[in-house]
């Protein structure tokens, strides 16, 4: 596939925003059981509006990709079958869930709801953070099964694409989490390090498993199932267009062999090497630049990663468009 | 239930793209508009086609075939292009299987044509919207037309008939026929996508000749024994030629 810098920045952008709103309001679980001091209100606040600056970037970016943006509208039809559809209703969802997350903290409208037999209260914020909880991971279900449901694309067609869609975004949101804490609340940086640091341990396992399994892949379609010829040898001299296509442009991303390996040695190093790195030193000695710096190299890595995960999937298409003579 | 399709007799086309021609020529000047060409005089023409000719080399030189391939939309009964539409622009008919794109409802965001094996989609690069064959909906249901134009125009170009058009789910349709009796075939079986139409293979005619069919049975000589060869000499029957 022949990647779409629009796709790229969609998918990246809004992970970053599910995973910073997934990390505040772990931090706000743990403080509600008083594992973990309750922050003050504009922490979580602006945290939470943070997180909607990239989602909202996130979906500017995703009507660049559309050829009529103006009918953006009618991609809510078709939920039930379509997880594009599906997409398209839960991401706008979230994003209203944390404008609300964030206006209750920040205004100070976070009343209690309910009261639990041990005497505990549940505020507003608490239940639209189990909401948003919910519903950020039907986002990242949503987005990966975009790509995770189209059985002949055998490299995207596994349960790892939505894990690492999962893992990957979260990675880079409690990133951020870490940096924001180390800026604004220094006392909880460990706390988002940490976990930061095991979920991009975990976003390096998935994905590495993801690289271990796509390099084995057999392609079920061959040029013999493509036009029903059974022999050995058959070589396209002709594709019915010289001078390209659609189908040459949308499914051919047209970079070297070399190339590809490079852009994946790096998403390599900056998503995962040099933030483990960082994280690990964060444990022990916190520096917001170290920190911004890890999160600017994942980030841009997660960049080159999206990159790669669309060029590394080889559509059975391209096996009538192999040669013009 | 009716599904229209094409079958296609690869042992009969000749790659001349009178199809796609004809194609183009119908399909861009319709009431859905034109199917938009990009620099179509300059070096590298690109443009929107429903229907394409491709051509493969088969085998090792010197035996080698080149086999003449249309490709065009088939128009699966299972369509995986159609569930993934997010506005429900794609769609399958009902009455008659035809996998139609409603350009109306289309916001281009090409998750169709990823989700489509065979590469039969396009957008169309001006007006932003998917497009693929419809069959000539537009023709083969037009009454105004006599009955005997009332096909898709890729099979009335069809100079050596190498195109059919009907219903496969009519047993005794002609397409239905030639599917079931030329070996009819579908492309990437592997997917499940049911593809409506089909290609026929490429035929060899042989004629086999057994032994005892190289001379009569009640031939005379093998009863009696060969007559001598006479001598160079002799004269011969007809005192002109000579042994």
């Amino acid at each position: 596939m022949n990647p779409a810098l629009s796709v790229i920045f969609l998918t990246t952008l809004i992970g970053v925003g599910q995973g910073l709103f997934l990390a505040l309001f772990t931090q706000q679980s743990y403080a509600l059981f008083d594992l973990l001091p309750h922050q003050g209100a504009r922490f979580y606040g602006w945290g939470s509006l943070l997180a909607l600056v990239f989602t909202m970037t996130g979906l500017i970016a995703s009507f660049l990709h559309l050829g009529r943006p103006e009918r953006a509208w009618r991609a809510a039809a078709q939920w039930r079958t379509s997880w594009l559809s599906r997409e398209v209703i839960v991401l706008p969802a979230f994003m209203v869930i944390l404008f609300l997350y964030g206006a209750c903290h920040l205004t100070g409208f976070d009343p209690v709801l309910v009261i639990l037999p041990s005497g505990l209260g549940i505020h507003a914020t608490i239940v639209l953070g189990w909401v948003g909880t919910i519903v950020a991971f039907a986002l990242f279900v949503s987005t990966g099964m975009i790509y995770a449901c189209l059985r002949f694309l055998q490299e995207w067609h596994s349960p790892l694409t939505v894990i690492n869609f999962i893992l990957l975004g979260s990675a880079s949101g409690f990133t951020l989490a870490t940096l924001y804490a180390a800026k604004f609340a220094p006392s909880q940086t460990g706390f988002f390090g940490g976990w930061a640091l095991i979920i991009t341990l975990l976003g390096l396992l998935g994905r590495s498993a993801s690289l271990w399994r796509n390099a084995r892949l057999k392609q079920k379609s061959t040029t013999q199932t493509a036009i029903g010829i059974k022999h050995p040898r058959i070589v396209q001299k002709a594709q019915g267009a010289m001078g390209g296509s659609f189908n040459t442009r949308e499914f051919f991303h047209g970079k070297s062999a070399s190339f590809v390996s490079r852009v994946k040695v790096s998403f390599l190093l900056c998503a995962f090497a040099l933030p483990l790195l960082l994280l690990t030193v964060n444990l022990s000695y916190q520096s917001v630049l170290l920190l911004a710096i890890a999160f600017v190299a994942q980030y841009a890595g997660l960049l080159a990663e999206r990159w790669y995960f669309f060029a590394e999937a080889r559509h059975p298409q391209n096996l009538y468009y192999q040669g013009v003579s | 239930m009716t599904q229209l399709a094409l079958v296609i007799d690869l042992n009969v086309c000749v790659g001349c793209h009178a199809c796609v021609t004809s194609c183009k020529e119908w399909n861009t000047s319709g009431s859905a508009g034109p199917l938009c060409d990009e620099n179509p005089y300059g070096a590298d023409p690109t443009g929107t086609f429903f229907n394409r000719v491709q051509t493969f080399e088969v085998g090792q030189y010197p035996n080698t075939e080149t086999v003449h391939f249309p490709k065009s939309c088939l128009h699966c009964e299972d369509p995986p292009c159609v569930p993934v539409c997010p506005t429900g622009a794609s769609y399958k008919r009902k009455q008659d299987g035809i996998v139609l794109v409603d350009y109306d409802k289309c916001i281009g965001c090409k998750y169709c044509a990823w989700a489509c094996p065979y590469g039969a989609r396009e957008i169309d690069e001006k007006q932003q919207v998917m497009k693929k064959c419809t069959l000539c909906v537009d023709r083969i249901y037009d009454t105004t037309l006599p009955e005997r134009d009332r096909k898709p125009a890729c099979v009335m170009a069809c100079p050596t008939s190498a195109r059919l058009f009907g219903d496969i789910h009519d047993a005794e349709s002609a397409v239905s026929k030639a599917i079931r009796e030329s070996a009819g075939y579908a492309l990437m079986p592997e997917w499940g996508t049911h593809p409506a139409n089909h290609y026929l293979p490429r035929r060899k005619t042989n004629l086999k000749i057994h032994e005892d069919e190289l001379e009569r049975i009640d031939n005379p000589l093998k009863v009696d024994g060969k007559l001598p060869k006479p001598s160079k000499t002799d004269p011969t029957l007809d005192d002109v030629t000579s042994w």
